[in-house]
């Protein structure tokens, strides 16, 4: 009897280790920013993946934007890494991304719903690997504070209105109601590419060369320079720091000090958190230039990482926070245009939105229909970022008179040439 | 009773004297487990290279954190790409210090092709000039009134170090917080029935707050290396000059700033140093700008090195080796004028 009991205590033990055995955990860590509320939607879904994965940890590391785009690119460089990142440079960081497609149930699925995005993602030349998803597509467009416009008795300029219609309406308002920012835009490369594209800047390559400096470049850089003159734009934003840094004018749209405000889709979650009912926001379509009406796409995607040892773990991962029904619960949640196309079509139903960001959600879903292939063209390009940096550098010197335009022009032109070169040279 | 209180003849009380003598047991028995191989070594090495050692330590650690990188830096200025480990970099010889020196005039930032290193060291030029004024004259002032027998001497010492222990991330952000639009500065300025300024878009404010903050930040730290030579030279000098009836300047300048001078040389040099180097501050609080007006040197090696998407480690690393270079040249400046001093 005590043999027999001394035996089956024996089997017990050696099958719970091996139960143990068979579900040790990977653990994956992702690397991780915030603008608004997704960090804590994405914790909610990766805890509901490891109910029903016990074989895998996810750990979701926040960091800041910064540590984004400064510190996973060195990281990256040196080979270490997180098995996954929250990314927005997809052309600049895409030599680092791994290609999931042997991973993926579908890739069909992937292909169909992500299709023209994972291009972003994908080195010059690859047309099949699937690196990631987008958690969100973002377009470039304004926010308006409507009751300043009410409160100045300044008609608000209509559907296909100008970029200059704008401009006008927006130091009259500022002027009658002595708001310090009439127009503000995030200074930001992106942004003003916006206005670019719409004024009709190409990027085109031209005989292996990047042409950042055209026409339609020019046009937009002398509209934001006169502005700067005019007191249209306050050089607090584009003036008051230097090199690329990015500056925002979110908490100064928050404190109804700008008037009429070129940002994006992403703002629209917090000024419906922070704004509440203080006054009336709302966004409208990218304004008209010469070439077309078209704002800037973008976004950010979740993608995996040649860093992480553990591919199929990344693999299912992505299956399942990509699939339909979780992308739908978090473009919901975070209230973020979608970056998949069949939810795009189905529209996304944001149940915790305000009438406001209900409305300004609206205007920029239909903005992304409207852009131009040119703008999708620049988004996508490898060099858009050195491109958007270079803009954003010698232009925020002319608007505080240290340089010239045409002398902006030529630094552009060289500060571009000179990274492209430095990124072209290999041992 | 241990053996330690035996020795010394008479019982130990209480428990500072128990952990005395756990102490002392502790380092004898270390001493006799570090004593045969130390033996072994002298036998081996002999006596006079000894010291090198116990020097060996240091050395290792300096050598991996301070000449390692060093070493590195160099490799890096003088080869190209984007690449992070030496062997994946082309060699590019003195292309990145060409392109740094490649200028119409050096006095014209415009004229250069690597336009905005020049005006990093334009500003930093600037900021150290005005910087190493205003604290050298700001810490002795404050030094010499600290000396004086004032009431609560002990409190303001305290009051003029306190900002030396924040973080000068802290201390910009504090100063941002200050002098923004709608900053406290300017709250006081429009009760007053003033205009509000926007010292961050005006060149000369924002240098002017640059140097300023940074002197309230580092000036506790000077002062009290001033304090404490004006509390070593010897009272019976100023007896005798009391005695003579020599008027105050002349006391000042005559006994306290020639005895007072090896600490200001030190100071000098520290302040001279720490302005070259200086970014953290600057860079929180201005950012930069307006334009690159408050952009100094160090804030240029950082975006070529890191804020740009092509990551420009060779020429950063060139501008480094300059900026290197200088505070070589600087150091042994100090040398020089310290041993000239001493002798």
């Amino acid at each position: 009897m005590k043999k027999a009991a001394w035996m089956a205590g024996c089997a017990l033990a050696l099958s719970i280790l091996g139960a143990a055995g068979a579900q040790a955990e990977t653990t994956l860590r992702i690397m991780w920013y915030s603008d608004g509320n997704e960090g804590e939607v994405m914790n909610d879904l990766l805890r509901r993946f490891e109910e029903k994965n016990k074989d895998v940890k996810v750990v979701l590391d926040q960091v800041p934007f910064k540590a984004i785009n400064e510190t996973l690119p060195v990281q990256l460089a040196s080979g270490q890494g997180p098995d996954l990142a929250r990314i927005t440079d997809m052309g600049g960081l895409a030599p680092y991304l791994m290609d999931v497609r042997a991973h993926v149930k579908d890739a069909a699925y992937w292909e169909q719903n992500y299709g023209p995005f994972l291009q972003w993602m994908r080195v010059p030349g690859n047309t099949t690997a699937i690196p990631g998803y987008m958690t969100q597509l973002t377009v470039t467009g304004p926010f308006v504070n409507k009751t300043l416009f009410e409160q100045a008795g300044v008609a608000m300029p209509g559907a296909n209105a100008t970029w200059e219609d704008w401009a006008k309406a927006a130091k009259a308002v500022a002027d009658k109601v002595q708001a310090p920012f009439p127009v503000a835009f995030d200074r930001s490369g992106h942004r003003f590419f916006g206005l670019a594209v719409s004024q009709g800047a190409q990027m085109a390559e031209t005989g292996g060369e990047l042409k950042p400096v055209d026409d339609g470049f020019k046009r937009a850089a002398k509209l934001v320079v006169d502005w700067h003159k005019a007191g249209v734009m306050s050089t607090e934003l584009w003036g008051a720091v230097s090199g690329t840094a990015y500056r925002g004018a979110n908490e100064e749209f928050k404190n109804a000090q700008v008037v009429f405000y070129e940002s994006g889709s992403w703002q629209t979650a917090q000024f419906d958190k922070t704004i509440g009912d203080a006054f009336d926001w709302i966004a409208v379509p990218t304004p008209c230039g010469p070439a077309n009406c078209s704002g800037m796409p973008g976004g950010a995607a979740l993608v995996a990482l040649k860093t992480s040892s553990h591919p199929a773990e990344v693999g299912r991962l992505l299956d399942y926070l990509a699939s339909e029904e979780v992308a739908n619960e978090f473009y919901a949640r975070t209230l973020f245009v979608p970056g998949h196309i069949g939810l795009a079509k189905k529209g996304i139903a944001y149940k915790s939105a305000s009438p406001q960001a209900a409305s300004a959600l609206k205007v920029f879903g239909d903005a992304v229909g409207k852009l131009d292939p040119v703008a999708y063209r620049i988004q996508g390009d490898p060099s858009s970022r050195i491109v958007f940096n270079a803009a954003i550098s010698r232009l925020g010197q002319v608007v505080v008179g240290e340089t010239t335009l045409d002398d902006a022009y030529q630094r552009i032109s060289a500060d571009v040439a000179q990274q492209i070169a430095e990124r072209k040279k290999k041992q | 009773m241990t053996d330690t209180m035996r020795s010394h003849g008479a019982p130990a009380r209480g428990p500072s004297a128990a952990a005395a003598a756990v102490t002392t047991g502790s380092a004898n028995i270390l001493m006799r487990l570090t004593d045969p191989p130390m033996r072994a070594v002298q036998r081996l090495i002999g006596a006079a290279r000894m010291p090198y050692v116990f020097l060996l330590p240091n050395l290792v650690f300096f050598g991996l954190f301070v000449f390692l990188p060093i070493g590195i830096n160099i490799v890096f200025s003088v080869t190209g790409g984007t690449g992070l480990f030496p062997a994946e970099r082309p060699y590019v010889g003195s292309e990145h210090y060409a392109r740094l020196l490649d200028c119409g005039s050096y006095l014209e930032a415009a004229s250069c092709r690597e336009d905005l290193f020049w005006r990093g060291v334009g500003n930093t030029l600037t900021f150290t000039v005005f910087q190493m004024v205003a604290m050298v004259l700001f810490s002795l002032v404050t030094a010499l009134v600290l000396n004086r027998p004032i009431r609560g001497r002990g409190f303001f010492r305290a009051v003029y170090f306190f900002p030396v222990l924040l973080s000068p991330v802290v201390v910009a952000l504090i100063w941002k917080w200050i002098l923004q639009r709608d900053g406290l500065l300017n709250a006081v300025l429009t009760t007053a029935g003033g205009e509000k300024i926007l010292f961050f878009v005006d060149p000369g404010w924002a240098m002017f707050w640059s140097v300023f903050v940074s002197v309230w930040a580092h000036m506790g730290f000077y002062t009290l290396i001033l304090l404490a030579g004006l509390q070593a030279i010897p009272r019976d000098v100023y007896e005798a000059a009391e005695m003579d009836g020599t008027r105050p300047w002349r006391v000042f300048h005559r006994i306290t700033l020639p005895l007072l001078w090896p600490n200001l040389l030190v100071v000098l040099v520290l302040v001279l140093i720490r302005s070259v180097q200086v970014f953290d501050e600057v860079f929180v609080l201005t950012g930069g700008g307006p334009g690159t007006a408050t952009m100094m040197v160090v804030q240029y090696i950082y975006t070529t090195a890191f804020a740009n998407q092509v990551q420009n480690f060779g020429l950063a690393g060139a501008a480094s080796v300059l900026l290197g270079a200088v505070l070589f040249v600087l150091t042994l400046i100090q040398l020089f004028l310290t041993r000239r001093r001493a002798s």
